[in-house]
């Protein structure tokens, strides 16, 4: 209790004359904050990249790729198979008996970002009728739907953000081909927000395409006794060559090397931004210490022990850097959070808009850094603050 | 330089503080080199650029094929010196997608294309012979430890050999390599043969992705892109010709601005260090203000002090600096070891170096002028009375 006691009184005395050393105390705030700051809004990047490939797709949903083909862009799936595939027992129906499954075409179209000239890949996707159904989470919330046969788009909320003239009501240009904007649609922030959707059929005329690159389809029965029973299908049939992945999983690959690069990135930067600031608040507490060197010994000789002095320090390190800590943090949030990027997915060579995302694991991954520089920063000071025997100490001044 | 000792002496009274403060310059500067390198891999493409070759795409989408009867038109655009062509392989290699590039080429023609690169002229002849031969990046050969001769079991992921089969062989019977640095990266892929590919394909016979000219004079680059988009106009496979490096330029921009990205890190980075080292600084200037005074009084002028406290922050700066920039250089070939040649090889550019020590100076103008400022002003009876 008396030990308490005395950690309680030494550390209030500490936290109340930092105003008058503000100077230093500041400098501890602004090199944590500064290391928290980065490394809470590069990761909030990798996190949303990650998070917007991570929440495309409905794990009841599979989709057909060419076998040996790891993306849609590089798929191919002949016309004659759609009829063939639609017709499995394994894939589910709607209420008037239509199969759930969309046979896709998926090119890239270029256009400029909003504001410059530059062309950017931005995937267009050619739709089944079915595909509205399927993918649920789709919602226009902006103009109508395209119309069957005819040159009409909808455009993804994302995509319509980031790239010029995507309004609705404006024309766009692709390969001899004019195309009315008709509709602006989100579906969950995912990664379909990024694309043009059209009437495939018109996509392949339009485009001059025969074939399609993947179907997507709901399963019958979503469990993976389901999944093996479409597989087994489609291994028994020899006219088909295909890959069947749930959407989650085909999603998630996608994100793998650009995401695994951020983080890597923002991991690196931080931890030699780290090193930095706890150089900076060990000079810091040093020079608190050595101003405070004659109250410390006048304290000690009136009978404080030396253990109460090295917590108050570390006490005193610590808030200071719970501060930085949350400044750091707070920067981050007002300046990241939500803010769009749109970039080009290696996986893919298309364009992926996502929002920047500080979670609250983010912000407490902040402050674990935040307090483990403070740690290191105020340990030693306040050990030598303890250890230097107090005749010598009241004798400098 | 005799003040040297002086200022050394000044830097170290409290060694503990100048070599904390000093390791913060450091990793300040090494994360500086870092960083630049990561940004110049991005830019690579356009700063390695010839400014006399002409790169020509599909006009909609780089993903459009385009007829290999364009060749011949090409070649007859005045001012075109060669024509090369290029098609995406699509290549999967031990199940990675995408783990290099293949372009399928023609062996001559490419090669002339490209004279940065280089090749043994044996294996130049052996490629240009062999229907199934193809050479990799010396990078490449060494991750995965290929020797010449060997096969190289390569899928595609897009074409289809005419039994529909996705599994490719070629035979290996060449590096390539680059003298400088920032072109090595850009030996990392694998060329293969255009005349047997084309052939064993399955689909789009007859088609490249590509074509690459050169030019006889840079200055005629932009008029001669357009008198080759021009000679399709309005045909079914309209073309976009751009100088290579608008097209590097245009592709690094695809990504996104890196360049903004870096610079804010290192806003943070340089303002966290900018308030650290000025503390220190004004710290250790206020309490050498007796020591000041004596120096005013055995005869410094003002404006020897001046400079004294300036020139200690300079000495700080470019020592801490050149530590960091030094580290950042030593630690970058063990990076790219560490990444297995799937990133370009980074490295500090000579501009980079140019760049820390303008840093270094103007962070230590920051930091060292206003107790400078204050030492100047400095009142001998006043300082050495102890009055602040």
């Amino acid at each position: 209790m008396r030990w308490l006691n005395q950690v309680a009184q030494i550390t209030l005395i500490n936290l109340r004359n930092v105003p008058q050393r503000m100077g230093t105390s500041l400098v501890v705030v602004i090199g944590i904050a500064g290391v928290v700051g980065v490394l809470v809004s590069v990761l909030a990047m990798a996190e949303g990249f990650r998070h917007t490939l991570a929440s495309t797709g409905r794990p009841n949903r599979v989709i057909l790729l060419r076998a040996g083909s790891d993306a849609e862009m590089s798929s191919g799936i002949g016309r004659d198979q759609i009829p063939l595939i639609a017709s499995l027992p394994a894939i589910a129906r709607d209420a008037s008996d239509r199969p759930l499954a969309s046979a896709e075409l998926v090119v890239m179209v270029d256009l400029p970002r909003r504001g410059q000239t530059d062309p950017n890949n931005v995937p267009f996707r050619g739709i089944q009728p079915s595909a509205l159904s399927i993918r649920d989470e789709v919602r226009i919330v902006n103009g109508r739907p395209f119309a069957r046969g005819v040159r009409e788009v909808i455009v993804g909320r994302k995509a319509a953000q980031q790239f010029e003239g995507l309004e609705v009501g404006s024309r766009i240009a692709f390969r001899d081909s004019d195309w009315q904007v008709v509709g602006i649609f989100t579906s969950g922030g995912d990664v379909h927000e990024s694309e043009i959707w059209a009437d495939v059929e018109v996509a392949q005329s339009a485009f001059r395409r025969l074939g399609f690159q993947s179907v997507t389809a709901t399963l019958a029965d979503g469990s993976d006794a389901g999944l093996a029973a479409l597989e087994a299908s489609v291994k028994r049939d020899r006219r088909f060559s295909l890959a069947i992945l749930r959407e989650p999983a085909y999603y998630a690959k996608q994100a793998g090397v650009l995401s695994r690069l951020i983080s890597v990135l923002g991991y690196t930067v931080a931890a030699f931004m780290a090193v930095g600031a706890t150089f900076g608040a060990l000079n810091c507490m040093y020079s608190a210490i050595a101003s405070r060197q004659v109250e410390i010994a006048t304290l000690r000789a009136i009978g404080f022990g030396g253990a109460p002095v090295v917590v108050s320090v570390m006490i005193e390190a610590l808030v200071l850097a719970l501060l930085g800590g949350a400044v750091g943090g707070t920067l981050a949030y007002v300046y990241c959070d939500g803010a769009t990027l749109s970039t080009l997915n290696f996986n893919t060579f298309s364009q992926v808009a996502f929002d920047f995302r500080v979670t609250p694991r983010l912000l407490a991954q902040g402050f674990v850094w935040a307090l483990l520089i403070g740690a290191v920063g105020g340990l030693l000071p306040a050990v030598q603050a303890a250890r230097l025997p107090v005749t010598v100490a009241l004798r400098t001044s | 330089m005799k003040y040297l000792p002086l200022l050394w002496a000044g830097l170290f009274r409290k060694k503990t503080r100048t070599l904390l403060t000093l390791a913060s310059i450091v990793i300040a500067f090494l994360l500086f080199g870092l960083l630049q390198a990561v940004q110049a891999a991005f830019e690579a493409g356009a700063d390695a650029a010839d400014a006399k070759r002409l790169l020509t795409i599909s006009r909609y989408s780089f993903i459009e094929l385009l007829p290999i009867a364009h060749l011949k038109q090409i070649e007859r655009v005045p001012g075109v010196v060669g024509v090369s062509y290029a098609e995406w392989f699509g290549a999967k290699y031990q199940n990675e997608s995408n783990a290099f590039p293949v372009f399928a080429v023609d062996p001559e023609r490419y090669l002339a294309m490209y004279p940065e690169f280089t090749i043994a002229p044996a294996q130049r002849e052996a490629f240009a012979r062999t229907r199934t031969g193809a050479v990799a990046g010396v990078r490449l050969v060494e991750r995965f430890g290929w020797k010449i001769g060997q096969t190289l079991p390569i899928s595609s992921e897009i074409h289809p050999k005419t039994d529909g089969d996705l599994n490719w062989q070629f035979d290996l019977v060449g590096v390539l390599d680059a003298e400088d640095p920032a072109v090595r990266g850009n030996t990392d892929i694998v060329l293969i043969n255009v005349a047997y590919f084309d052939e064993a394909r399955q689909n789009n016979r007859g088609k490249t992705g590509w074509y690459v000219e050169r030019v006889a004079d840079s200055s005629q680059a932009k008029a001669i892109s357009e008198a080759i988009d021009e000679r399709f106009a309005n045909s079914p496979d309209e073309t976009r010709t751009q100088p290579e490096k608008e097209f590097a330029v245009g592709f690094a921009k695809q990504i996104g601005d890196i360049g903004a990205l870096v610079t804010r890190i290192l806003i943070a980075v340089f303002f966290t260090i900018l308030i650290l080292t000025g503390n220190t600084l004004a710290q250790s200037i206020r309490e050498r203000i007796p020591e000041l005074a004596i120096l005013k009084t055995l005869g410094f002028s003002d404006g020897k002090v001046t400079a004294l406290v300036v020139a200690e922050a300079v000495l700080m700066l470019v020592l801490g600096g050149a530590i960091g920039m030094a580290a950042a250089t030593a630690l970058l070939p063990v990076v790219n070891g560490g990444t297995g040649g799937r990133f370009p090889p980074l490295f500090v550019g000579a501009e980079t170096w140019m760049w820390a020590l303008v840093l270094a100076l103007f962070v230590a103008l920051a930091v060292g002028l206003p107790p400078a400022w204050r030492a100047r002003r400095l009142r001998i009876v006043d300082a050495l009375a102890g009055h602040r």
